[in-house]
């Protein structure tokens, strides 16, 4: 039988679109969520929008200076660096590298993290305890300490820093999820679950896990802006990714070689990492209280 | 008539587990003795900390006893068996702002058990929030909200419909009308008595409020530090107490009332 709906404009939204609704009431928020997922969509399209070969060289044309440039040649929008390498081409490769790898890195901390967090959370004792506490020791050392031990143990190299990043990053997901799992695990909505007959794996992901949602955006977001600073800054120490291969913080360190002939190979990398960081953290602030105000309207 | 829930010598210990961890004080529940019969209520009284919630959780299965046992239906109730006790016995807590989860919609609160206890498919479940929603006098658009939207009245009785969807035959119900105002009280009450004819529930609550136990119940028992003193029908316990501390309790309602009018 099918129910009689007296009210046909009432309109009852799904968790998600209450989360939207308030996220678009921050325009600080909005905007750069637009950012993000231009830099998303440049992580995916990269390759079909750079009019050059990152890496092709072009004798003829050293150090272009940008289009909008007296000198500048529109075929190179932002100008070439020392080697006649378009930078435009180069950057929208480099926030393809950064912003992907360290998107997977923060994916892989996160996943690693909740389960081990969640693990330490819900049992008791001494095994509570070195779940939790396995990884400590990393969090005494500074990420880019780590990330250079490992390097010097192991070699230079992008796909070693990524190990060191995420190891670095992981402990920060354990104790926050342990102490959040901790914290809900006394309420008594856990106790009528159990009373349910739900074991712990689902009295985690179906009682804990919406309740913990918050505190995921913002320890995402933070990884995720801790993650792109650590990988430029190692591609910049030249320790990270080697130089050819256009990662924006090895950008920046070629791009040091001829600063003041040509400031672009600077200021064009950074801006880009400064957009970047700044746009993920501003999504990260406005998610977090588009979440916490969903459940208070 | 066969006993519905029957209780013989319910005992716990209150130093579990760590034996390395000696506490000093010890208290000790029982041994109870009751049983009730399809459709009656049986009301637990006494001062806090007389182990009145500790003996609801011995029965839901939060707990395990000592010793002593629970029969269901003449059924023994193993502690392990708890597929069986939460189809049959279900709860209603004490304070249901605490026992709905803020983050999820109250569709999926209720839904929950149905996933866990039944076979039904997506819809069917639907079809029985609806259902359980409006059989407690709530609307059946009341799943998709939070429990932030609701009163108090409203979230004891969604508290109440998730207690009663898996259509138990014992509801224990640890002060259920505790943070309520009067009259919206005194509606949960009418609301439970109907629930109770239609389905034919037995009924185990806890309360403070003598005029709601007396209201309600038809049996009671009195509890005092851990141990029963009193138990029997409410109004021979209410016209003559025998012990000491149920003559207290009875006067102090007498007077009360009497205050009152």
């Amino acid at each position: 039988m099918p129910r009689l709906n007296l009210y046909q404009e009432e309109y009852y939204p799904s968790p998600i679109q209450n989360t939207w609704k308030e996220f678009k009431e921050n325009h600080a928020a909005l905007l750069s969520l637009y950012c993000v997922i231009f830099f998303i969509f440049l992580m995916i399209f990269g390759p079909f929008l750079a009019p050059y070969d990152p890496l092709q060289q072009n004798i003829d044309l050293l150090l272009v200076p940008p289009a909008w440039d007296n000198n500048g040649d529109i075929s190179y929008l932002f100008g070439t660096d020392g080697l006649g390498r378009d930078m435009l081409s180069r950057i929208i490769y480099g926030c393809r590298m950064t912003f992907g790898i360290s998107l997977v890195l923060v994916i892989i901390s996160m996943l690693v993290g909740v389960a081990l967090g969640a693990m330490a959370g819900m049992s008791k004792g001494l095994r509570s305890s070195v779940v939790n506490h396995l990884l400590d020791s990393i969090m005494a050392i500074p990420t880019l300490l780590i990330a250079i031990i490992i390097i010097a143990i192991v070699g230079t190299g992008l796909v070693n820093s990524m190990w060191a990043i995420s190891l670095a990053l992981i402990p920060q997901f354990i104790h926050q999820t342990r102490d959040i799992v901790r914290q809900k695990m006394k309420k008594e909505y856990v106790l009528a679950a159990q009373l349910d007959g739900a074991g712990k794996i689902h009295i985690f992901f179906n009682s804990i896990l919406p309740n913990m949602a918050e505190m995921l955006v913002v320890q995402v977001t933070l990884a995720l802006s801790v993650a792109i600073l650590d990988i430029s800054a190692l591609g910049f120490l030249n320790l990270g990714a080697q130089a050819p291969s256009p990662e924006l913080g090895a950008l920046l360190s070629e791009g040091l070689t001829t600063a003041y002939v040509a400031p672009w190979n600077i200021a064009l990398p950074g801006a880009a990492i400064f957009f970047m960081m700044m746009s993920i953290n501003l999504v990260g602030d406005g998610l977090r209280s588009a979440l916490r105000y969903r459940l208070l309207r | 008539m066969n006993d519905l829930l029957s209780v013989e010598n319910l005992r716990f210990d209150n130093c579990h587990g760590k034996r390395w961890q000696n506490k000093g004080s010890k208290f000790t529940l029982g041994p109870i003795n009751f049983s009730i019969q399809a459709g009656e209520t049986l009301a637990i009284v006494g001062a806090n900390g007389s182990g009145k919630s500790l003996l609801a959780k011995l029965l839901v299965g939060l707990e395990q006893p000592d010793s002593g046992s629970i029969y269901l239906n003449e059924r023994k109730l193993e502690h392990y068996d708890n597929k069986h006790r939460v189809l049959n016995i279900r709860m209603v807590f004490q304070n249901s702002n605490e026992s709905l989860n803020p983050g999820i919609t109250l569709g999926s609160i209720l839904e929950e058990p149905l996933k866990l206890n039944t076979r039904l498919d997506n819809q069917a479940r639907i079809a029985k929030v609806e259902q359980t929603l409006k059989l407690v006098g709530l609307l059946p658009e009341h799943r998709f909200f939070y429990r932030h939207m609701l009163s108090d009245g409203q979230r004891q009785r969604v508290a109440l419909a998730r207690a009663i969807i898996l259509n138990p035959q014992v509801i224990v119900a640890d002060e259920p009308f505790a943070a309520l105002d009067p009259s919206v009280r005194s509606q949960t009450v009418n609301l439970l008595m109907e629930l109770q004819r239609e389905l034919g529930l037995g009924f185990i609550f806890i309360s403070h409020n003598l005029g709601i136990v007396r209201h309600i119940s038809d049996k009671i028992l009195v509890m005092k530090q851990g141990k029963v003193v009193e138990s029997g029908k409410t109004d021979v316990i209410f016209h003559w107490p025998k012990d000491e501390y149920t003559k207290k309790l009875v006067h102090a309602h007498q007077a009360l009332i009497n205050g009152q009018s």
